[in-house]
């Protein structure tokens, strides 16, 4: 497209992105054995004889993994099998303690379902099944080539994995972005996975091709790893589909190849091609029994799911009044939408409730680097806040203030009104008084006023709120000022 | 005799076990009293047979999802050949 | 041969101690080591630390279960917490358990006392014991013959008296036949009837671990405690534990008993000495009262092929764990993981093991699976069936455990084939899934052979029952005594 001398730029490409997507899930121990399932431990401190490999081990399946994979698929419109097991995949690696891994083949546990993109595509899945996860390589030194050994932790090794595999129903890099996003919305909102992929356990691979557009045939496809972040998932790809495009342009054809992305250098560069470890020899595995699910297991879970990010994004819209955008934003994560509806249940004001969270609820926790789990306010407390605006107990600017500490401390905002004396003046006789002593002391203002000169109202507003040091309700006061002149 | 129709060298690479060519051809040679006796295997009708993958009718064997003793570090890197520090230790993976 | 029944009741009246038993028997196996060598490691700490814990128990006036402080010997193949377990392999010679099997658990907590760990062919995999790494066992009827396999050590140890008890593992025999030719009971349980946990995997649908005993009732009594579901093994069953000694029974009446006619066409093709023994033996059933029963078994005579399918596919993943980076030996390569693995197996592995996983990862392979692994495991669903057809006709099985009496070490090395057909008739009930025993049935030429009594899945009861009134009635096993256990003088 950008003009090779001697190169036919006539025909256009169009790109077919497929992903599998791989998400650790949050169970409490490991899909095979009872180790904790947890990230970020000492090395090979979450290890047993079982997920270790050693001799005359053998594996019990986690039945909340199962739960957790099966509870997915129903949000996502797949088909639960009556009938799944479990195969070994064999292949040699370090990070393997048996040399195989235990994973689904041609019985996963469910078929089909479908994401639907804000943007509006459809991207339909074709299974997920439920596998383990290795251990970790730690490369000595600079790179892998670099080292002259390598050092394994096994705390990950047996840690329950679900592979979510779609069609090659994306055609753009920021589809897949946006078809993450969307996992990751259904994955929290679930609470099956804490789905942080620079924690590993979300973790996204491509397969990519390209074909002129407008044709149906698929092209050859290379995979492409190793991209550790939602953006290096939309950089890796658009380098791909312009390698490829460039590749064929070129008269080249595209091999059927790994391809790693290299963050540093902005490249995916081919991994050497192991033709061998294709043969995985799948088996079903002899040490575990298969599993039949029905439909009362399947009716069970159904009911025991939450209300999900875009049903929760609706109501939010038709029985809240919000409005989309503010209803997109509230339920991104569950628990911003769990804490949003508290508010407004216990203000009465989901709209006000819905103002708050978006703006000053955000700043003061973006000022102080906090999140709102990590914030130690409770839904009551801002609830608190917006109704002693709305009864008139405090004027918005003092609330607006107040805010701050409620956020940063989880002070109750209703204390604070009191030890600061914040409370408004709404007293009609002091406010009287204050207005005519103000009115008396600014005679040319007056005249300014009466003169045309709105803006002298202002001015005396100003006057009268500085007398009372901030206290008076902004509202009585200019309506007596109003009176007062006249 | 039979036909071996094993390719022991593309075999025992997949099995990561280095044989001397000499290993190989014994082996090969080995088998081929053995594939007599499968090859009877193929004249048997089983088009209508479900394979059996277990012998015991069981299913749904699950545990639940709780949290047991682990081995220490101790304890899991005793048997190891060579380890650095908390880590098991290997010679580096070429792909 | 005294029995573990024996040495428990003198044990609970206090006629002997626990210590004393423990003792006598790590001196008698020390003393016949030179020429059985059935032990890979004698575990002499661990036994008297047991020993003497029963002891005190007693001594408190603690009532302790059937086996309590009986001398005991367990196949290299069960992990032993703390203790070096081998499985027979050079690959594992330094490895030491950081668990116990779920049957070794379940001994320990019976009171029977562990006093060390017997030899095998490596990896479960062999008829003989001469596969074993480290050296080969002897037959306490002649050193010059194989104890069988691969549960050799325990045979042979059992075989000439040191321990009344042993443990074994039977994937295609390798329990039944040794005991035919060491003139000892053993029992290959239901599939999934024992625990497989802590038991080093060989061919995991076909695996299960039994006793091999002085006689059937210490059979019994050891199948009572280590048989029962295991929730560490998805495979073990939950069906209740019969009280298998109260089925012990003294005569046949009401009982059918089938006779193979395939299997008898076979050993009619063998040695007339040893077809007469079975005739003989089924006979001595029905003056027991038994009725016989002709029954077929048409797919038994591709239970070989059909076994050296599905087993080697099974082990070649069961045993690509063994590669040197976490536990056994490790060979270094040439500075990369992928040879240090290739170097490792290829010298921490012997032929057997090697010819098996090349055959197993063959199978398996893309392009093969279908013919060969797929279609092994249909013809395992007809073997099967045959067995459901026959048992609709009769209650247990009566059939030969092995085709000749122990074999001269060496003679059967050459070919692995011939080494396979030692197991021609043990190998259909281990793809079938049901229960097998062998029980001392007389000798030819001075050599022990077994009769094998199979019965239906979960009923071992009535399996031991028939094998109890035959060993009763006939009492083979005592009939003469091992020169082993002769020249030793240990015959206790």
């Amino acid at each position: 497209m950008s003009g090779q001398t001697g190169v036919q730029t006539e025909e256009s490409y169009e790109a077919v992105i497929g992903l599998e997507v791989h998400v650790e899930l949050s169970t409490q121990s490991k899909m095979f054995c009872g180790c904790r399932n947890e990230f970020g431990a000492q090395p090979n401190t979450l290890v047993c004889p079982v997920c270790l490999g050693m001799p005359g081990t053998l594996p019990v399946v986690n039945r909340r993994a199962v739960e957790f994979l099966c509870k997915t698929g129903l949000a996502l419109g797949c088909t639960v099998a009556a009938r799944s097991k479990f195969d070994r995949k064999n292949y040699f690696y370090p990070d393997m303690p048996k040399n195989y891994q235990i994973s689904q083949y041609d019985m996963p546990l469910t078929t089909g379902g479908a994401v639907q993109l804000p943007s509006g595509r459809l991207v339909r899945l074709n299974r997920i099944h439920l596998e383990e996860d290795t251990g970790k390589n730690i490369h000595a030194g600079a790179s892998m080539a670099a080292s002259d050994h390598t050092l394994i932790d096994y705390n990950r090794a047996g840690v329950p994995l679900m592979e979510i595999v779609t069609e090659p129903d994306l055609s753009t890099p920021e589809q897949a972005e946006e078809y993450l996003g969307q996992l990751k919305i259904v994955l929290s909102y679930l609470g099956v996975s804490d789905v942080k992929m620079h924690e590993g356990s979300l973790r996204c691979d491509a397969n990519v091709s390209i074909r002129l557009t407008g044709e149906t045939r698929l092209g050859t496809k290379a995979e492409v790893k190793n991209m550790n972040s939602f953006r290096s998932v939309v950089r890796a790809l658009h380098f791909e589909i312009e390698r490829q495009q460039a590749a064929v342009r070129n008269g080249e054809r595209i091999v059927q190849e790994t391809r790693n992305w290299d963050e540093t250098r902005g490249v995916t560069y081919s991994t050497r091609s192991k033709e061998q470890a294709h043969d995985y020899r799948y088996f079903p595995d002899p040490d575990l029994v298969p599993l039949t699910i029905e439909p009362s297991t399947i009716e069970r879970w159904r009911l025991e799911m939450p209300e999900l990010p875009l049903a929760k994004r609706a109501r939010f819209v038709r029985d809240l009044g919000l409005s989309d955008y503010e209803a997109g934003i509230l339920t991104e994560e569950r628990s911003t939408a769990d804490f949003f509806e508290a508010v407004a249940a216990a203000a009465k004001e989901p709209k006000q409730a819905a103002n708050w969270m978006l703006g000053d609820v955000r700043r003061c926790l973006e000022k102080h680097s906090l999140t709102l789990a990590s914030s130690p306010m409770k839904p009551q407390q801002l609830a608190d806040l917006i109704l002693s605006v709305t009864s008139g107990k405090v004027s918005g600017k003092v609330a607006k203030e107040i805010c701050e500490v409620v956020v940063a401390e989880g002070a109750d905002p209703l204390a604070v009104i009191e030890q600061r004396g914040l409370a408004q003046v709404t007293d009609a006789g002091a406010i009287k008084q204050i207005v005519a002593d103000v009115l008396a002391r600014n005679g040319d203002s007056v005249a300014s006023y009466k003169s045309g000169k709105v803006k002298a109202l202002e001015f005396l507003v100003g006057q009268v709120m500085k007398a009372s040091r901030g206290k008076a309700n902004i509202e009585i006061v200019r309506a007596m000022l109003l009176e007062q002149l006249g | 005799m039979a036909d071996v129709p094993i390719d022991i060298e593309y075999v025992s690479r997949l099995a990561r076990i280095e044989l001397s060519t000499e290993e190989a051809r014994r082996f090969s040679s080995q088998f081929s009293r053995l594939f007599e006796f499968i090859a009877e295997l193929q004249a048997l009708d089983v088009s209508q047979i479900d394979a059996t993958a277990q012998v015991i009718p069981l299913r749904n064997v699950l545990r639940d999802d709780v949290v047991t003793l682990c081995l220490s570090r101790e304890a899991a890197l005793e048997n190891a050949p060579d380890t650095e520090g908390p880590y098991f230790k290997t010679p580096r993976i070429l792909d | 041969m005294k029995t573990g029944h024996e040495i428990a009741d003198a044990i609970a009246s206090k006629r002997l101690s626990a210590l004393e038993a423990a003792e006598a028997a790590l001196a008698n196996a020390q003393s016949l080591e030179g020429e059985l060598h059935a032990y890979i490691r004698l575990t002499p700490e661990r036994a008297r630390a047991q020993a003497r814990a029963i002891d005190a128990r007693l001594k408190q006036g603690e009532r302790l279960g059937p086996l309590a402080g009986v001398p005991v010997a367990v196949k290299d193949i069960f992990c032993v917490s703390g203790e070096i377990t081998t499985a027979g392999s050079k690959i594992l010679e330094n490895f030491r358990a950081p668990y116990s099997a779920t049957v070794v658990r379940k001994l320990d907590e019976a009171g029977a006392v562990i006093i060390g760990k017997t030899n095998m062919d490596e990896f479960a995999m062999g008829s003989s014991c001469e596969n074993s790494a480290f050296f080969k066992t002897r037959n306490p009827w002649d050193t010059t013959r194989v104890p069988g396999g691969s549960s050799g050590g325990s045979a042979s140890t059992v075989g000439a008296g040191t321990v009344p008890i042993g443990l074994g593992t039977d994937t295609g025999g390798s329990i039944r036949e040794p005991a035919a030719f060491c003139n000892i009971v053993g029992v290959k349980p239901t599939y999934g009837r024992v625990s497989r946990y802590g038991m080093i995997a060989f061919a995991s649908s076909l695996d299960q671990a039994g006793p091999m005993t002085a006689d059937v009732r210490d059979a019994a009594q050891t199948l009572a405690v280590i048989a029962g579901h295991d929730p560490m093994d998805s495979t073990s069953v939950d069906v209740p534990v019969d009280d298998y000694v109260s089925a012990l029974r003294s005569d046949l009446r009401g009982t059918r008993v089938g006779i193979v006619t395939e299997f008898e066409e076979q050993i009619g093709r063998s040695d007339p000495a040893l077809a007469a023994l079975y005739k003989a033996a089924y006979a001595d059933l029905q003056r027991l009262g038994a009725q016989l029963v002709d029954v077929a078994l048409p797919h038994a005579r591709y239970g070989l092929a059909t076994y050296y399918l599905i087993a080697p596919a099974e082990c070649s993943s069961n045993l690509a764990r063994y590669d040197g980076a976490r536990y056994g030996l490790r060979v270094e390569g040439d500075g990369d993981v992928y040879s240090m693995f290739e170097r490792t197996r290829a010298a921490g592995f012997g032929d057997e093991v090697k010819r098996r996983i090349i055959l197993g990862t063959y199978a398996l392979s893309a392009g093969y699976y279908d013919a060969y692994y797929v279609r092994a495991q249909k013809i395992r669903t007809l073997i099967k069936r045959d067995f459901d057809e026959a048992f609709a006709r009769c209650d247990v099985i009566a059939c030969p455990a092995v085709s000749c009496p122990a074999f001269e070490l060496g003679a059967k090395t050459q070919d692995p084939v011939a080494m396979y057909l030692m197991d021609y008739f043990t190998i259909p009930m281990s793809l079938a899934g049901v229960p097998a025993l062998s029980v001392p049935a007389g000798y030819v030429s001075g050599l022990p052979v077994g009769l094998q009594i199979v019965a239906p899945a979960f009923e071992e009861s009535r399996m031991l029952g028939v094998a109890h009134a035959y060993e009763q009635a006939t009492r083979h096993a005592w009939a003469q005594t091992p020169r082993v256990a002769q020249r030793a003088g240990s015959a206790s």
